[in-house]
């Protein structure tokens, strides 16, 4: 019991409680950081935060279906993430995946042979204006050609 | 930064162009940072700092266009309850980034916009809504809290006074929803991102069923702007109606795409032509979407339109969020509305049968009318639809949203949609059509 939930990660998410008037506004930021240790969010992980928080686990596994950044199953070692939306799709984003699919055999919601990476075409990152773009673990790279998405990604291990 | 476009009025951005700015609290400070939130709390009212923000006209940025003084004033004056002020950075309307900027490049201007906001509203608290993949505009603002917060100016009893005042970041998780007034409210409390009703208004009812104001950040960003230069001052710029500046990010098909400070009421082609250099490659302007998708689009004969709330409502769009989307005569229209359409169709909370199903009704519509697979009586039920979710029949303006770039895309552009159902597909060359397969199969 309890093996996710360490004292140092206790730690942290009293702090961020204490940002709050209620303890489960510190839902998200602690999904978050669960997520960013372990990659995903299980259900143990889920069951966990549910009592650390006081609150049922069905209330958790509700949030975290709701939104999109929060996985509830194993990805690959890094996140990319190509937008799709309307200004990097004037920009060639569509060319960007045809690379990535080309060199590494994914498309949006595969991971790469050897689980390097999980790709995801996302809508709308907010660079709009240096499009076409990819955010890869948080970092986005913009004013992208094909080639340098490709290379980014080649790096990735 | 570079020197500002001769067009450009950089009030907000005015740091940005100084050589070596890193944003720091001692760059910032150095550039007289802070002292109005300073003067504010040592020498002014909450409602003294109320009626400055009246005076100078300003219209929250975040998308509606609302009278940003006028907003704060709806907050209880004598109230037991604690009060919060929302700062909105969720920034996920498509073609809208400009928010980012302000808080990479400049966030002690938010902090202290923020700040100055939180003491007219009597808030002691200030939350910062960023969304989940702006990580590092997050950090930035971070930082900058927490630098404030080391010299005094965030804490308690600032400046000798009895006003105190807490301020942190909280972050989104890829719901696009979670931008709405009332669903960023639900998701700061720890739940789905679902819409609240309206009535109660946030001001009496908002977070934790607390009075709570919510503006977007580049509206708190100008209130230290307008009180270290006055209203009246500040009402010099942009129109009677829509005073000041407002920064524009612009993309798509243009030779300089970026975020720019312009005076409100300036023609969007002087925005796209001279500011942004014109449209690539020799080719000519085809449409634009005014200010973020769910504004609507205008065609190429438009763009002498004053960018101002009431010059841009007279043609049937919204001024949004400043996000213009340029596109150039090699763009297909019903592609563009079928890629929104997908963002729509996911983004939709569900809580309204009417929006459910019409955005996945509208995105089965208007993609197979891309792929070839029209119907001759496709558009009119994409049109009857359009009419069975707009217009104020759901829960929040989600719905009234979508159904801007849908039907604009579809009275300036009827011929373009009659051809694709016509000839069975699209008449525009395409390129990566494997890649289309791999985002909309
Ligand atoms: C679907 C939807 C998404 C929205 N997204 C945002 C957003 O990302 N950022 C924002 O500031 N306002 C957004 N808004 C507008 C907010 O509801 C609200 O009006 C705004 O934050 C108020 O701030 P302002 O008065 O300073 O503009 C959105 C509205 C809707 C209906
Ligand atoms: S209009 Fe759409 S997004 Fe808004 S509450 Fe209803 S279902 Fe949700
Ligand atoms: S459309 Fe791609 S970042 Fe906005």
């Amino acid at each position: 019991m309890n093996a996710l939930v360490t004292p140092e990660l206790r730690a942290e998410f009293d702090a961020l409680c204490g940002r709050y008037p209620q303890r489960r506004a510190a839902l998200l930021p602690i999904l978050h950081r669960v997520q960013d240790v372990h990659g995903w969010i299980s259900r143990a992980a889920m069951e966990e935060i549910a009592d650390y928080l006081g609150i049922p686990p069905v209330e958790v596994q509700g949030v975290v279906s709701f939104y999109p950044m929060l996985r509830q199953e194993p990805a690959g070692r890094h996140i990319v993430s190509v937008c799709k939306n309307i200004s990097c799709d004037l920009l060639g984003c569509r060319e960007l995946l045809a690379a990535i699919q080309g060199r590494f055999g994914v498309k949006p919601g595969e991971t790469s042979g050897g689980g390097a990476f999980t790709l995801f075409a996302a809508q709308c990152l907010g660079a709009c204006g240096y499009g076409p773009m990819m955010d890869v673990d948080g970092t986005y790279h913009e004013n992208l050609t094909p080639e340098a998405a490709v290379e980014i990604l080649e790096k990735l291990r | 930064m570079s020197a500002p476009h001769p067009l450009e009025v950089p009030l907000l951005t005015r740091r940005l162009h100084q050589a070596g700015y890193d944003g720091s609290l001692a760059a910032y400070r150095a550039g007289g940072g802070y002292r109005q939130f300073e003067r504010a709390v040592t020498s002014l009212t909450p409602d003294q700092v109320t009626d400055m923000i009246k005076d100078s006209g300003l219209r929250g940025r975040g998308g509606a266009g609302f009278a940003t003084g006028l907003k704060w004033s709806f907050m209880p004056k004598e109230s037991v309850k604690p009060h919060y002020l929302l700062v909105n950075a969720d920034e996920s309307e498509p073609g809208t980034f400009k928010d980012r900027l302000l808080m990479e490049r400049d966030p002690h201007l938010v902090v202290e916009g923020a700040a100055i906001a939180a003491y007219a509203i009597r808030a002691r608290q200030v939350y910062v809504y960023v969304r989940g993949e702006y990580r590092h505009p997050r950090a930035c603002m971070d930082r900058a809290i927490a630098e404030a917060r080391a010299d005094g100016l965030l804490g308690r009893n600032l400046f000798g006074t009895p006003y105190s005042l807490e301020m942190h970041t909280h972050p989104g998780a890829g719901a696009y929803i979670c931008g709405e007034e009332t669903a960023l409210m639900e998701s700061l409390e720890g739940k789905r991102g679902h819409p609240r009703p309206k009535p109660p208004f946030p001001a009496g009812f908002g977070a934790w069923g607390m009075p709570t104001t919510i503006n977007n950040v580049e509206t708190v960003a100008t209130a230290p702007v307008i009180l270290e230069m006055g209203a009246l001052e500040y009402r010099k710029h942009g129109t009677p109606n829509s005073p000041g500046t407002f920064l524009v990010g612009v993309s798509g098909h243009v030779k300089r795409p970026g975020v720019y400070e312009l005076p409100l009421g300036i023609p969007a082609r002087a925005v796209i032509d001279e500011v942004c250099g014109g449209v690539r490659g020799g080719r000519r302007l085809k449409a634009f979407y005014v200010g973020g998708s769910s504004t609507g689009l205008l065609p190429a004969q438009h763009a002498d339109v004053p960018l101002d709330h009431d010059s841009v409502r007279k043609l049937g769009v919204m001024l949004g969020t400043g996000g213009l989307v340029v596109m150039d005569e090699s763009a297909c229209i019903v592609r563009a509305t079928m890629v929104l359409a997908d963002f729509y169709d996911h983004e939709t909370c569900g809580q309204c049968s009417q929006c459910r199903v019409g955005m996945e009704w509208c995105y089965q519509i208007i993609r197979r009318i891309e792929l070839g697979q029209g119907q001759p009586d496709d558009v009119a039920t994409l049109l009857d639809l359009i009419e069975n979710f707009a217009g104020g029949k759901t829960i929040c303006a989600f719905a009234d949203g979508a159904a801007m770039p849908y039907r604009t895309a579809i009275q300036a552009f009827r011929a373009e949609w009659d051809e694709h159902v016509r000839r069975g597909g699209c008449p525009f060359a395409q390129s990566g059509e494997r890649a289309l397969e791999a985002v909309h199969a």
